[in-house]
């Protein structure tokens, strides 16, 4: 039971993790068809920032802030820079220019920052709590009431501003959205924004568990990639329990089977979902209008 | 109010518009009639900014509007009620019709809101259900009060009795007559023809990407082409 426990807790301390990049992937994924692979990178970014910036002296709290900052930067840029220029190109194109621009920046940070592995310190101390005989990391319980927060936050801000409900309108029809007076290319702006706060968000709070390195960014999109399958492309909903989901299926196939195989669960999830079910668990289905 | 010259556009290499010209006076409805395919949607579309166009040009009060994004020409007061209804399924009735009003920034879309519920209590009953829960018909009333939402001088509609009971085509071209008296111009699209043209001040024949005829709506409903191809008498 302790051991279950155990893995239970990793896994949705992690899954919290790919839930946030599963968001980040679901929001300009209804926005603008795009599935930004450059996802993870706003974790790694943001993490990295933090740690150079806290090493350079500067105390935690502005270190993290600049970090934000840093991230949301890269993000408005790789969508002016990446994106709107090709505006018009296939999605397929659009998702290449992703990769190509994750590639930039994983290069960028190994020369800016260096290739080492760094941690930041936890918020709430490092001394594990005990929780039916499993050590729980109080760091894991900060992952998740900060994804907690973050999930309600865009919850709130989807459902309850006008901002967020053109965002939703966008998703749900464009031509429409777009008669109707939306901007569109606006509203793809924003999801940049957004989804480069919540994987700055995620890479700060993941940081003191997982550490973070100039690489880390690629294997996260993978994983934020799958969750978002998993729980069916384009619903929020869905990329929460898609993400939390992978990180429980990850900590107990490590747990009970074996830590080698932890990586190749996401790939057989993406491999499960296209075959099985293409919709994934909350997907709307896709029945195009004639 | 709107003027329309020589415009052309495409899908890919096909031409679907050659050099369309027409225009609609401020407090007009103007009935733009055509078969399956002719351009109708094509031409609104490129009037609303949605669709590119390859030449000629579009003026609105006088102004052109060629080169302005979709959302701006909501804003300068054009609204469209597009073909197949396309309102946001997955929002409420309500959502739907604040959207309508996203380019505004006057204080009075709650007064305007209420009275779209009043011109269609339909609506009022189910503002908080999800549009794509409404019939065909309530979701035409919807797309209608989202348009309307705009407070637009001009309002385009493409089809807007296209799979309707023939009771309810009577209520909405009710409505659409009902325009002219709020002081709206209409530009209305239709393949109900007699219907359609029998509330306009004018109208238009578009066949394959050209007009070919014109006249008050009276003429063209008694013009023996009109009759043959698109009133079946
Ligand atoms: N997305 C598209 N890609 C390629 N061709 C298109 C597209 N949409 C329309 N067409 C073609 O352009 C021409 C004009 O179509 P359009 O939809 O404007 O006609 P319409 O008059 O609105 O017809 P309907 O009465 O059926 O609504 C048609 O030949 C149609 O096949
Ligand atoms: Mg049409």
């Amino acid at each position: 039971m302790a051991e279950f426990l155990q893995f239970a807790f990793s896994g949705l301390t992690v899954g919290a993790i790919y839930a946030l990049i599963a968001l980040g992937f679901t929001l300009i994924y209804n926005a603008s068809d795009v599935i930004n692979f450059a996802q993870g990178e706003f974790v790694m970014v943001s993490g990295m920032t933090a740690v150079f910036a806290a090493a350079a002296g500067i105390p935690l709290p502005l270190a993290a802030l600049l970090a934000i900052v840093v991230t949301v930067l890269f993000g408005i840029l790789l969508h002016r820079l990446a994106i709107e220029p090709a505006r018009g190109a296939s999605p397929v194109t659009l998702i290449i220019i992703t990769i190509g621009a994750s590639i930039l920046m994983r290069g960028l940070a190994a020369v800016f920052f260096d290739k080492n592995f760094h941690s930041l310190p936890p918020l709430a101390g490092d001394t594990p709590l005990n929780l039916g005989g499993a050590a729980i990391l109080p760091q894991s319980i900060i992952v998740l009431i900060g994804t907690g927060i973050i999930v309600t936050a865009l919850w709130l801000f989807l459902n309850r501003t006008l901002m967020g409900k053109a965002m939703l309108a966008t998703a749900a029809n464009r031509l429409a959205a777009r008669l109707v007076g939306i901007d569109t290319s606006a509203v793809i702006g924003i999801s940049f924004v957004v989804s480069a706060l919540i994987g700055a968000i995620g890479g700060l709070l993941a940081t003191p568990i997982t550490l973070t390195n100039y690489a880390i960014g690629t294997l996260l999109a993978l994983k934020g990639f799958a969750a978002a399958m998993l729980g069916g492309m384009g619903s929020p909903i869905g990329a929460v329990a898609g993400g939390l989901l992978l990180g429980l299926l990850e900590a107990f196939g490590a747990g009970y089977l074996s830590s080698q195989y932890k990586d190749a669960i996401a790939f057989i999830v993406i491999l499960a979902v296209l075959f099985a079910m293409p919709q994934g668990l909350f997907g709307r289905a896709s029945i195009e209008r004639v | 109010m709107l003027s329309v010259e020589n415009l052309t556009s495409r899908y890919g290499r096909i031409e679907v518009l050659h050099g369309v010209s027409f225009n609609v006076a401020e407090g007009e409805i103007v009935t733009l009639v055509g078969s399956n395919g002719a351009g109708k949607t094509t031409l609104l579309r490129a009037i609303s900014g949605v669709q590119p166009t390859t030449g000629g040009t579009i003026s609105f009060s006088g102004e052109s509007i060629g080169g302005l994004k979709a959302h701006k020409r909501v804003a300068r007061g054009m609204a469209q009620v597009p073909e197949g209804r396309q309102v946001f399924a997955p929002l409420t009735v309500d959502d739907n019709l604040r959207l309508g009003a996203v380019t505004r920034r006057d204080d009075g879309i709650a007064t305007d809101l209420e009275n779209i519920y009043t011109t269609f209590p339909v609506l009022a009953e189910k503002r908080h259900l999800q549009a794509g829960a409404l019939s065909g018909g309530q979701q035409q009333m919807l797309a209608i009060g989202r348009a309307l939402m705009a407070k637009p001088k001009l309002v385009l509609l493409d089809e807007p009795s296209m799979g309707l009971a023939p009771i309810l085509v009577e209520q909405i071209f009710a409505i659409i007559a009902d325009f002219k008296k709020r002081g709206l111009t209409v530009l209305l699209v239709e393949q109900n023809a007699y219907a359609a043209l029998a509330i306009a001040d004018r109208g238009y024949v578009i066949e394959t990407g050209r007009i070919t005829i014109s006249g008050t709506g009276r003429a063209l409903l008694e013009d023996p082409r009109v009759r043959a191809a698109y009133l079946g008498l």
